[in-house]
């Protein structure tokens, strides 16, 4: 009998999937894979979306069955019919997004689909004694009769794993687990990581995040089409190295920013009040200047306002109070297609729910704002060859890959759909661009050129010269995109980027504007705060507070209750 | 990305299931039929026989099927649009009532005018009237967020009521309070507008062809028109429509409105080709039976027209079923409800099969 976890289980010495081969109607998304997680290893799977890690570890967990290879434990091969196979055999996993009940509280979301030990009868008790325990072993700080709904993000995750310890997970599988987390949620969690792992659990770390997984873990395996195209110990490993077998070219993980040239206004928000769906203020006086040329990075977690910030500056939703100037214009009650006529355009974080039409078709989404303007429209009749002719190249400027213009959108891939919105948002030549969550769940290459044309349009940038553009002929859409751009340079666009992920603020923005609690915590230069101060401000913390600039012992008064 | 001529096989056959699915409701809904009728202990083979002769066995068959297709394929045209829209039109009957009630109170006004005149004036009387009565669902919607859902039901009642009160009153015909039997319909209108009947002892009138024509027109207008293109936009994604600057409530309002258009167009056919008179029970649920018809066709106006005359044809196959073999015509009504209910499942079903599919992504 081997040696006895924490969670009284015994021990798992190694999961080994050995040449798992999974096809899908057309694609194959796993190729003769080998992967092997050790008891007391974090092993970080690291790929693209769609380069397969999600599929592998899904026949791990049981949810699917691979065609042909095998899954042993400790060398016994085993065959998990449904997750709760894999469970029984001691495997758990913590999905991306959380399987809880808001309503329950986190004793009664443990209990949930297990077999009480009095029969009909509740035994909350016990499962509460034990999840204390767990609580405790594991340095999981958690209130055990809290409900759900109450507790940061952080904290859910953190039930999320006591119900896979509870369940007797000997070998846990994290799925994009710092996907929602603020800087400090993501050191609390490897702290977490880091004590499972001493105690003899298995950990497999599924991210994209680079600089995360040479942070947290002992070895990477690298997925690329369904293939293993590296796997080596994280010690000595490098961002750019790692970037480059993900993607199997060499990426651009670090942008020149060029100073500003041009600084005229061009949007401002004043004292801004806007309700959020359960009639709350979700924006509660925030203001902000938004310069030409800059890219304004909006940094917070979350559920602070964002959503509705970016809704009520594009029209979609209602201001309470305050005022929005666009070119020296008030537009606080303008309509959508009036502030667009201004300049205006947004790439929204929904992009299924408000950038796009899943069974349009490409051209048809591409003609979203402009379909009744000519050339696409004579009188009220579409020429389709207008609409043909301009979707053909925008499709190719902005290297959206699509089997045809007729496509439904719904068939693209995330990373597409979104080339195909900024492209579109692009095309209209604006002045300001409201960019939220550009790169959420777009992958690396993706994101990559997605940055590098938001950069683009800021005066002066050279990234133009993006390797995507280079690596391809130069067709006539190709020079074209590079004299639009050219000329977008001379019109200094303005940039508001909203975004969950401060990497992605920290590695675009020209100043960071910190957002909790629907106001501006404070606005800090590219290079002024480090990751954690910045954390501490999307925490509520003020700015001068956060930088140290003034000693405080009152920190925690500051925190969210 | 390439693929390999096996999974494009496969693509192919996925696609040509998903497409021939919705065709398995009808007869499973038949045999489902089937075993009603054997309960009722009636050979449902025989009462199939005869509803199939009936409907599509001669010439008086085809040509009586048609005059039923003609107002449920208006309707269904209607009720395509509205949910194409997004908005679901269950107003059909109301709408079909308003506009034979406009077109008879219109022709009998005006007696003396030229016939051609006046018949075309009749028609557009009938659609505006149901446009109207459409118009009214849409404006609250709009303007008061009312669910079209129930304010098109309850237009149905107002517009029935307004029938009754006319019949029995107003427009009466003169003779049938001489002759003191005060049947509730209204005089004959003079032949001069009748619609013209192609066929020598035949219903058909060219109504139907009109409604072929328009089923070309809707397609047109729907996918090759900017105001059919906002229409779409607004029915399968309100929020982006938004964004894009589209007024989403007009959109809602006018697909609508233009639902109303058709079913009351209908309306003025079933007077002009028809019964040549405002009578009770004009409409004989053409109001609803539009609502499967757009269903069934896949709310495609092009998939409207067999479907239209699938149901045409199980009305009048249905009538001939209950003469002959003596079951109630309420069954064809079971069986129309049946075939929704596959066609509504086999969408789901296909959607399903579709996620699967796109599960790997």
């Amino acid at each position: 009998m081997s040696k006895l976890l924490s969670n009284g289980q015994p021990q798992i010495g190694e999961v080994r999937a050995v040449g798992i081969v999974k096809r899908f109607p057309g694609v194959l998304a796993n190729d003769h894979v080998d992967f092997d997680v050790k008891a007391g290893e974090i092993h970080a799977l690291l790929g693209e979306n769609g380069a397969g890690k999600s599929t592998l570890m899904r026949q791990l967990y049981g949810l699917y069955q691979p065609d042909e290879g095998k899954i042993l434990i400790d060398g016994v091969e085993h065959r998990f019919h449904s997750p709760k196979d894999a469970i029984r055999a001691g495997i758990g996993m913590i999905h991306q997004h959380f399987m809880l009940v808001p309503e329950l509280t986190v004793v009664e979301n443990v209990a949930l689909g297990l077999k009480s030990s009095r029969g009909f009868v509740l035994d909350l008790d016990v499962v509460e004694k034990r999840v204390c325990a767990l609580a405790e072993q594991y340095g999981l700080k958690i209130d055990p009769k809290a409900s759900v709904w109450q507790l940061a993000v952080g904290e859910q995750q953190r039930v999320e794993i006591i119900k896979a310890l509870y369940r007797g997970a000997a070998v846990l599988i994290l799925d994009e687990p710092t996907a929602v987390l603020t800087p400090q949620e993501v050191d609390d969690l490897f702290v977490t990581l880091r004590q499972m792992a001493a105690e003899g659990h298995a950990l497999v770390f599924i991210s994209h995040k680079l600089h995360e997984v040479l942070a947290i873990s002992d070895r990477v395996t690298v997925l690329r089409d369904g293939r293993v195209v590296g796997k080596r110990p994280t010690q000595g490993a490098t961002k750019e190295e790692l970037a480059q077998m993900m993607v199997g070219r060499p990426v651009i993980l670090q942008y020149d920013m060029p100073p500003l040239q041009c600084g005229d206004t061009l949007l401002k928000i004043e004292d801004l009040f806007v309700q959020g769906d359960r009639g709350v203020d979700a924006v509660a006086g925030l203001s902000l200047e938004l310069h030409a040329g800059e890219i304004l990075g909006l940094a917070g977690v979350s559920g602070n306002g964002q959503r509705e910030l970016a809704q009520a500056l594009t029209g979609l939703r209602p201001v309470r109070k305050g005022r929005v100037l666009l070119h020296d214009k008030d537009v606080t009650n303008a309509s959508p297609s009036e502030r667009m006529a201004l300049g205006l355009s947004y790439i929204p974080e929904e992009r299924m729910k408000e950038g796009a039409i899943r069974d349009f078709s490409v051209a048809d989404n591409i003609i979203l704002q402009d379909h009744h303007k000519p050339p696409y429209v004579r009188s009220i009749f579409f020429d389709f060859k207008a609409i043909k002719n301009d979707a053909k190249r925008l499709v190719e400027a902005f290297n959206v890959k699509t089997p045809t213009l007729d496509t439904p959108i719904k068939n693209l891939s995330g990373g597409n759909i979104q080339k195909l919105i900024m492209g579109r948002e692009l095309w209209r030549r604006p002045s300001v661009l409201i960019a939220a969550q550009p790169t959420r769940g777009v992958d690396i290459g993706a994101s990559e050129y997605i940055h590098q044309q938001l950069l683009g349009q800021r005066n002066g940038a050279t990234t133009v010269e993006s390797s995507v553009v280079q690596r391809r002929t130069p067709t006539q859409a190709g020079m074209e995109m590079r004299e639009m751009l050219e000329g977008r340079r001379e019109q200094c666009l303005a940039t508001l980027l909203i975004s969950e992920d401060l990497d992605e603020i920290r590695a675009l923005s020209d100043r960071i504007a910190v957002i909790y609690e629907g106001k501006i915590v404070g606005i800090v230069d590219r290079n002024e705060a480090t990751v954690e101060q910045l954390g501490l401000m999307m925490a509520g913390v003020r700015k001068e507070e956060a930088l140290g600039l003034k000693k405080s012992g009152d920190h925690s008064e500051k925190e969210p209750s | 990305m390439p693929m390999s001529d096996e999974s494009r096989v496969k693509q192919l056959l996925d696609r040509s299931f998903d497409a021939l699915l919705p065709l398995l409701a009808v007869p499973l809904a038949f045999l489902i039929g089937a075993v009603i009728l054997m309960v009722m202990d009636v050979d449902p083979i025989a009462a199939y026989g005869v509803l199939i002769t009936g409907a599509f066995g001669d010439v008086s068959g085809i040509t009586q099927t048609l005059v039923r297709t003609t107002p449920l394929l208006l309707v269904g045209l209607g009720i395509v649009i509205a949910f194409r829209g997004g908005v679901l039109n269950i107003g059909g009957e109301g709408q079909l009532v308003m506009g034979a009630i406009a077109t008879t109170v219109l022709v009998l006004s005006l007696p003396t005018w030229p016939g051609w005149i006046l018949m075309i004036l009749a028609m557009l009387a009938g659609a505006a009237a149901g446009a109207f009565w459409g118009f009214i669902p849409g404006l609250l919607r709009a303007r008061l967020g009312v669910s079209e859902n129930l304010s098109t039901i309850m237009m149905n009642a107002i517009a029935a009521q307004f029938a009754n009160f006319l019949l029995a009153g107003p427009l009466m015909d003169p003779l049938q309070r001489e002759l003191g039997s005060f049947l509730p319909e209204s005089a004959r209108i003079p032949r001069s507008v009748w619609l013209y009947r192609p066929i020598p002892q035949s219903s058909l009138h060219i109504g139907f062809f009109i409604a072929l024509i328009f089923a070309i027109l809707v397609y047109i207008f729907l996918w090759r028109t900017s105001i059919g293109y906002r229409i779409r936009a607004v029915g399968l994604n309100p929020a982006a429509s938004r964004y894009a600057g589209i007024n989403v409530p007009y959109y809602e309002a006018l697909a609508l409105t233009l639902g109303g258009m058709f079913a009351g167009l209908a309306g003025s056919f079933e007077v002009l080709g028809v019964h040549h008179k405002l009578l009770e029970y004009l409409s004989s649920g053409y109001g609803f039976s539009g609502i499967v018809v757009a269903l069934f066709g896949k709310l495609h106006p092009l998939g409207a027209i067999p479907a239209s005359i699938l149901f045409g044809g199980l009305l009048v196959g249905g009538d001939k079923m209950q003469r002959v073999v003596q079951v109630p015509s309420a069954l064809i009504t079971t069986i129309s409800g049946l075939v929704v209910l596959f066609v509504v499942s086999s969408v789901i079903f296909t959607e399903r099969r579709a996620r699967r599919r796109k599960i790997h992504g």
